[in-house]
């Protein structure tokens, strides 16, 4: 532990949202993927919300240190630094791809990160050959990386992300899979990922939150970032991996946690 | 006869221009509003749909008349009386119109949702510059239907535009009631001369808006 405070989100919210009662409390390090699981309906999109300024509820919300909500003020989601990855990526259709990515960096200025450009960005993300077509024509895949770009040009303190390959098939979830894990890594970003499923993004995980009616059920750190590249495997695979190990002369893999 | 119809075409695009301006706000409050008094509102709103115009007409007289208390307000900036003037019967045609103006448009605001308020404030911005950026451009189907709505119905008025306006040559006679003098004179070979061009001008106009908004509709889905 350094001696200077690790940014931190704080978070202690209670109030009701249709038939969910919520009393949501989480005091996160503001650093790597957290990744947040749990049944649907149990407020997982809600805290994403709530921490973007999208739903209101009562309580408390800051974020390095900065009071986005208290007793006395409700920042409104456009004074938030935050990116939002929209499940549906929500994509203006009357843009092309380029003006889609740039809508954010227009009004956020230069940020911490200042140099990221939104050519080096859109070649990151390879957008590049897709930059002045319309958005209405992309594959799922496509969308959802203008989106991420979008989100990331806005230049934001925090990423949110809901359910972001939940509407993808299996090659451009793990393609997209891949680019989240690579993007928190590299821009030292810190990312709230809620994946009802989160088999495929667990290797990401620096943390996991479990959410179960409106409370959160536990909070646990996770040894993510893609450093163990059994981390996140299913058991299936994890047992396929080993014994083909054996036959191949090898030890064993140490048993799954 | 000329002169009824520039007036008819003058009153119709003035009255378009300033009723967008006043529905579009008016739309996006009744599309995202909240409470009793939206629903209210909802109501006036349509009113002139169900009223006569002729009745509508018979109350904006009043209104528009000297001595009236709308003309008291007016009465420090010189105005005595809008009865029988052009300006008055582009009050009267605007509030004749207003729910062929509101509905299309707040159709439009109420199919975006919430999905892209939410998304430009994501992206910081302010709800005007969402507005202006984002909402309005999505809604640009429902504005092109608003406008040649009104325009139009405008155009087609009668009753209105005769009790508040008195078919006065050249200020307030405009195509309609200019073919109901003309009508009642037996004039009808004239008469017959307006009506067909009326027509012809309604086809091109829907024509025209038609492809429009099917150039509209490629841009963006």
């Amino acid at each position: 532990m350094s001696p200077a405070p690790d940014p931190r989100l704080e978070l202690a919210l209670s109030g009701r949202l249709g038939p969910l009662a919520l009393d949501l409390r989480l005091d996160l390090p503001l650093a790597g993927v957290s990744l947040i699981t749990g049944p649907s309906g149990a407020g997982k999109t809600t805290l994403l919300r709530c921490v973007a300024g999208l739903t209101r509820l009562e309580g408390e919300v800051s974020v390095a240190g900065a009071a986005w909500q208290d007793r006395s003020r409700f920042l409104p989601p456009h004074r938030r630094p935050v990116g939002y990855v929209f499940q549906d990526a929500r994509l203006f259709p009357h843009l092309s791809v380029r003006r889609n990515l740039g809508f954010g960096a227009e009004r956020a200025g230069p940020g911490p990160r200042g140099a990221l450009s939104l050519e080096a960005v859109a070649a990151r993300l390879g957008l590049t050959p897709l930059l002045d077509r319309s958005t209405v024509a992309l594959s799922g895949g496509e969308r959802q990386r203008v989106a991420i770009g979008r989100a990331l040009l806005s230049e934001p303190k925090l990423l949110l992300m809901d359910e972001p390959t939940a509407s993808l098939d299996a090659g451009a979830r793990r393609e997209v899979i891949a680019l989240i894990g690579e993007l928190a890594r590299d821009l030292r970003m810190p990312v709230l990922l809620v994946s009802h499923d989160p088999g495929p993004v667990a290797h990401l995980a620096s943390g996991h939150i479990q959410l179960e009616a409106g409370r959160i059920k536990s909070v646990s750190a996770m040894d993510g970032g893609g450093r163990d590249p059994i981390e996140g495997m299913s058991e299936a695979d994890r047992d396929a991996l080993a014994r083909a190990a054996v036959l191949a002369g090898l030890s064993p893999l140490p048993p799954g946690p | 006869m000329t002169e009824a119809v520039w007036t008819t075409l003058r009153l119709a695009t003035v009255t378009t221009a300033l009723l967008l301006l006043v529905a579009t706000p008016l739309a996006l409050w009744l599309a995202r509003g909240r409470g009793w008094v939206r629903e209210v509102v909802a109501a006036v709103t349509a009113l002139p749909l169900v009223l006569p115009p002729t009745v509508l007409g018979f109350y904006l007289l009043l209104a528009l008349a000297p001595g009236s208390p709308a003309m008291a307000l007016l009465r420090p900036f010189g105005i005595e009386s809008l009865a029988f003037t052009f300006a008055g019967l582009v009050i009267g045609s605007m509030i004749y119109s207003l729910p062929f103006a509101v509905q299309p448009i707040r159709n439009a605001f109420e199919a975006m949702g919430d999905a892209p308020w939410e998304a430009a404030a994501t992206l910081r911005a302010s709800p005007l510059e969402t507005l202006l950026n984002v909402a309005l451009p999505l809604a640009r189907r429902g504005l092109l239907s608003a406008g040649l709505l009104v325009f139009a119905h405008t155009v087609g008025e009668f009753g209105v535009v005769l009790m508040i306006g008195g078919a006065i040559p050249g200020r307030t006679d405009v195509v309609s009631t200019h073919m109901f003098q003309l009508v009642e004179a037996s004039n009808t070979a004239q008469a017959g001369g307006l009506a067909a061009g009326l027509v012809a001008f309604s086809f091109l106009a829907l024509v025209g808006v038609m492809l429009l908004d099917r150039r509209l509709g490629r841009v963006a889905g």
